[in-house]
C-alpha cells in the first residue's frame, strides 16, 4: 500500500507519497537520491546505514520509511554547510586518518554526531559505546575514537592529548 | 523487501480488532528490529504488520509511590530503560541488562516487549526482570491477565500469548530494603553478540547488612528458556553473604542449569562460568546493597 507521509529531511520540509513496505535506507538511496547513507548487512549488524531519527542515531535498514512520518530525519548530507564547508566532525575525521576507504565514515560520523549532541563532552569510553554499532574493516578504530575525542568538549578540556594524538591510542581518559 | 501493509492503530482495542480481521496473515511489530530481519531473511511473510508502537501508553519505566511497583511498559526502547534514572539508582540488574542490548542503534528502536515475547533463551532483558520476580500483563480479545513472567517462557522461541494477544507490561513488586542486584553477560565482545550466558543476583540484606533475607538468581542460555536457580537461592537464605557462600550457590547453580555443549562452548566450562559468575554478580550486589543503604536509598 501507499501513503502520503510529511517529514523534515536535513532541515527541510518534505512531502511524499512512500509504499508501506520501503525501508528507510530504500527511501533516502533510491527514491531521494541521496547515496552518503550507505547498506552494508542490511540487518542491524554493521552500521553503514545510520541516521538521525528525532535526535537519535537508528539503522535505516531495519527502519520502516512509513516510521518517518512527522519526524525529523539528518542524514551525513545534513552535515556540512550548503557552501560545502565541513563540520567539524568531518574535518576531525579528515585531520585524523579517521578514514581509509570511507565505507564506513557516514554512519561513524552521524553515530558521533548524535552523541555528542546529546553528550558534547563524551570520553573515550562513551564514544566507544556509541559507536560500538558501527563496523570498520580499515582503521582499527583507534583514529576513529581519536577523531570524535579531538571534537569533544572532554579532550578540548585536555589540550595536551590533543597535541600528540596519533601516538595517544588507546588513552584511557 | 517483500510487499506488506503496514498499520498504526492507537489503541489496544483497535490493534486486536485489526488482528482479527487479518488472523495468520497479520503480524505485531513493534520496534521491528526482529521482526523485519526475518522477513529479509523471508522466514516471515506477513500481508499486515499491526504496529504496536503507536498505542498511547507510558514511555519510560515508572513507580506506583502507593504499592512501590515498577511498571516497564511492553513498548518502552530499551534505550528508554537504559536512560531511566529511576532504574538507574534502584533496578542496576535492569540497567546492567539493557545497556549491552545489540548498538544504541538498536537500543534507540527495540522494545523490551519485544525482546520478551521473542523469548530465545538469550534475551537479555528477561533475565533482570525474572529475577526481580516480574509479572507479565496481558491484553488480549478475552480481556486482560496476568502471569508470572517466569512462566511467560515456555520454550525456545515460544510465549504463553494466546493468538493476538499483547504483552502491555512487565509490574514489578515492591524491593524489599536493603536490595542490591546485578546481571552479566558473558560472551567474546560485550557489544552485538549472542552471549554464551547471562547471569542476574539480587539480593536483599537483614539490617545486620551481611545476612541473606531473600536472594533471586537467574541464567539465561543456561536452558530452553530463562530460568530462576531455586535450589541455590535457597542455599543462601539465612547465610551470611560473602565470596564463599556464594561460590557454594554458584556450584549449586551451575548444577541446575541445563547447559549443553553448543556454537556457544561446550557445557563443563559455561557450568564453571555459572559458579564463576553467580558468585562476581553476587559480590556486586552485596556492595550495591551496601552502597544504597548507605546513601539512605535502601528501595523502600
Ligand atoms: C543487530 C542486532 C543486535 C541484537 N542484540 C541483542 C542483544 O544483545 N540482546 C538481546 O536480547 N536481543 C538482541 N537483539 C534482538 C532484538 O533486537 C531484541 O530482542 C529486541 O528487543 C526486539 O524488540 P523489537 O521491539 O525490535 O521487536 P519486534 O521485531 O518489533 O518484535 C519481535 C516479536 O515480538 C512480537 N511483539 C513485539 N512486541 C509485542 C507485544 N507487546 N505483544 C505481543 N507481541 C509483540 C512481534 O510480533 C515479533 O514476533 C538484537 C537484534 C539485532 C538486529
Ligand atoms: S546496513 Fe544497516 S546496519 Fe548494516
Ligand atoms: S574506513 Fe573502510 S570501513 Fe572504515
Amino acid at each position: 500500500m501507499s501513503r502520503e507521509i510529511a517529514f523534515v529531511f536535513n532541515g527541510n520540509k518534505m512531502n511524499m507519497a512512500i509504499e508501506d513496505h520501503w525501508t528507510l535506507l530504500h527511501l533516502i538511496r533510491e527514491e531521494l537520491g541521496y547515496t552518503g547513507t550507505k547498506e552494508g548487512c542490511g540487518s542491524g549488524e554493521c552500521g553503514a546505514c545510520t541516521v538521525i531519527v528525532d535526535g537519535n542515531a537508528v539503522n535505516s535498514c531495519l527502519y520502516l520509511a512509513a516510521e518517518i512520518d512527522g519526524k525529523e530525519l539528518m542524514t551525513i548530507e545534513g552535515l556540512a554547510s550548503p557552501d560545502g564547508t565541513l563540520h567539524p566532525i568531518q574535518k576531525a575525521f579528515v585531520e585524523n586518518g579517521g578514514i581509509q576507504c570511507g565505507f564506513c565514515s557516514p554512519g561513524m560520523i552521524i553515530s558521533a554526531k548524535a552523541l555528542l549532541d546529546e553528550n558534547p563532552n563524551a570520553n573515550e569510553e562513551e564514544i566507544k559505546e556509541a559507536i560500538a554499532g558501527n563496523l570498520c574493516r580499515c582503521t582499527g578504530y583507534v583514529q576513529i575514537v581519536d577523531s570524535i575525542k579531538s571534537v569533544s568538549g572532554h579532550e578540548a578540556q585536555e589540550p595536551h592529548v590533543v597535541a600528540f594524538r596519533s601516538e595517544e591510542g588507546d588513552r584511557g581518559d | 523487501m517483500r510487499k506488506f501493509t503496514y498499520l498504526v492503530p492507537k489503541t489496544l482495542d483497535e490493534a486486536i480488532s485489526l488482528y482479527q480481521s487479518y488472523g495468520e496473515r497479520a503480524k505485531y511489530i513493534a520496534g521491528g528490529t526482529d521482526v523485519l530481519v526475518k522477513i529479509k531473511e523471508g522466514k516471515l511473510a506477513p500481508d499486515y504488520l499491526i504496529s504496536l508502537k503507536h498505542i498511547i501508553s507510558q514511555d519510560r519505566p515508572f513507580l506506583n509511590h502507593e504499592t512501590g511497583e515498577l511498571y516497564v511498559g511492553a513498548f518502552v526502547t530499551h534505550r528508554m530503560i537504559e536512560t531511566s534514572p529511576l532504574v538507574q539508582a534502584h533496578y542496576p540488574i535492569l540497567y546492567d541488562a539493557v545497556k549491552n542490548i545489540g548498538s544504541v542503534q538498536i537500543r534507540n528502536v527495540a522494545t523490551i516487549g519485544g525482546n520478551l515475547v521473542n523469548a530465545v533463551p538469550s534475551a537479555d532483558g528477561a533475565i533482570p526482570l525474572i529475577t526481580l520476580d516480574g509479572k507479565a500483563n496481558i491484553y488480549g480479545a478475552k480481556g486482560q491477565r496476568s502471569v508470572d513472567l517466569l512462566r511467560f517462557f515456555l520454550g525456545p522461541g515460544q510465549c504463553d500469548l494466546e493468538r493476538g494477544e499483547i504483552l502491555t507490561e512487565v509490574v514489578v513488586p515492591r524491593l524489599l530494603p536493603r536490595t542490591g542486584s546485578a546481571y552479566i553477560k558473558h560472551g567474546r565482545r560485550e557489544a552485538m553478540e549472542l552471549p554464551m550466558l547471562g547471569v542476574g543476583v539480587l539480593l536483599s540484606l537483614e539490617a545486620d547488612m551481611e545476612t541473606c533475607a531473600k536472594a533471586g538468581i537467574s541464567l539465561g542460555v543456561a536452558a530452553p528458556t530463562p530460568i530462576r536457580a531455586l535450589q541455590a537461592e535457597k542455599h543462601l537464605v539465612g547465610k551470611t553473604i560473602n565470596e564463599e557462600t556464594l561460590a557454594e550457590a554458584g556450584k549449586i547453580a551451575g548444577e541446575e542449569s541445563k547447559v549443553r555443549d553448543s556454537i556457544r562452548g561446550v557445557a563443563w566450562y559455561r557450568r564453571e562460568m555459572v559458579a564463576v559468575l553467580v558468585t562476581r554478580m553476587g559480590m556486586k550486589a552485596l556492595e550495591r546493597a551496601s552502597r544504597n543503604a548507605e546513601v539512605g536509598m535502601g528501595n523502600k
